[in-house]
């Protein structure tokens, strides 16, 4: 899904990074833990979030993430706003939950991404790569 | 590229929220200049982040330094106190010692540690409360190290 396209079928409103209305988005993600974000290291994939600080944006920096959705009619922080303008990543704000979001992402074909999972407990070193 | 050394310095403090990320955002422009492999760059990001995210809750503030060469890059952070009360625990993924407003933020997901831990090919954490805690990481080059 472009950008573009996924800014209309969810109302939102793009912020940051309008000269980026024609990239491709493949993957997706949702998150609200930053950790669990930069877990996900295999490829770029757009983050669904309700986080509102300006550090999302330096995790969307290090990892390459294409396009931060924020949802369920969050507003981001003055110092998030500054920061997505600086870096000219694209962030979009939707009234919508992020369950409705991904939903709406998913049935257009943006895919999941393949995720490592940290195992807690007892074994803490196993590492299941899940599809 | 590549025998060039690069040598990057930042100092961390404590409850700066506002740059926080900052640093390791820098540390990743700086690398790709020196042409350093974007999944070695990645690497180095996410272990520096957790760092610098790491220093900035919890402790009283501390440096960051990253050296590259032509084989590997490696991270130093260390800060002067409070320590780690039990490093054990806090190597599990999902153990967090983050206050609920700090949850707010998106912190506290308790996978400090096992971030860092699972993108570098060397982690030593060394730590001791009243003293303070030193993390080095290093992470090789695949091109000229092919051990991997």
């Amino acid at each position: 899904m472009k950008i573009r396209e996924i800014v209309e079928k969810i109302d939102g409103k793009i912020i940051s990074g309008q000269d980026k209305l024609d990239v491709e988005v493949e993957r997706g993600f949702a998150a609200d833990l930053l950790s669990d974000v930069l877990a996900l290291t295999e490829e770029k994939a757009c983050l669904i979030t309700g986080i509102t600080g300006p550090q999302v944006i330096r995790v969307a920096e290090v990892l390459d993430i294409p396009l931060i959705i924020i949802a369920r009619g969050k507003q981001p922080s003055k110092a998030l706003v500054e920061a997505a303008k600086l870096s000219g990543i694209p962030v979009v704000l939707t009234q919508k939950t992020v369950f409705e979001t991904c939903g709406i992402l998913y049935t257009n074909g943006v895919k999941p991404c393949k995720i490592k999972i940290l195992q807690g407990g007892e074994d803490t070193n196993t590492c299941l790569n899940v599809d | 590229m590549g025998n060039e050394k690069v040598r990057l310095v930042y100092r961390i403090k404590a409850m700066d929220l506002a740059n926080a990320g900052a640093a390791s955002s820098h540390v990743k422009s700086e690398l790709q200049k020196y042409g350093i492999e974007e999944e070695v760059v990645k690497r180095v990001g996410i272990i520096c982040f957790e760092a610098e995210m790491n220093m900035i809750l919890y402790s009283v503030g501390g440096k960051l330094k990253v050296e590259a060469n032509s084989n590997s890059v490696e991270i130093f952070a260390e800060d002067n106190g409070p320590g780690i009360e039990d490093l054990e625990k806090a190597m599990q993924p999902g153990y967090s010692t983050a206050p609920p407003w700090a949850q707010d933020y998106g912190f506290g997901a308790g996978m400090g540690f096992p971030n860092m831990k699972q993108n570098s090919d060397v982690f030593e954490v060394e730590s001791a409360p009243g003293v303070g805690t030193k993390i080095h990481a290093i992470i090789y080059r695949r091109k000229e190290n092919e051990a991997k």
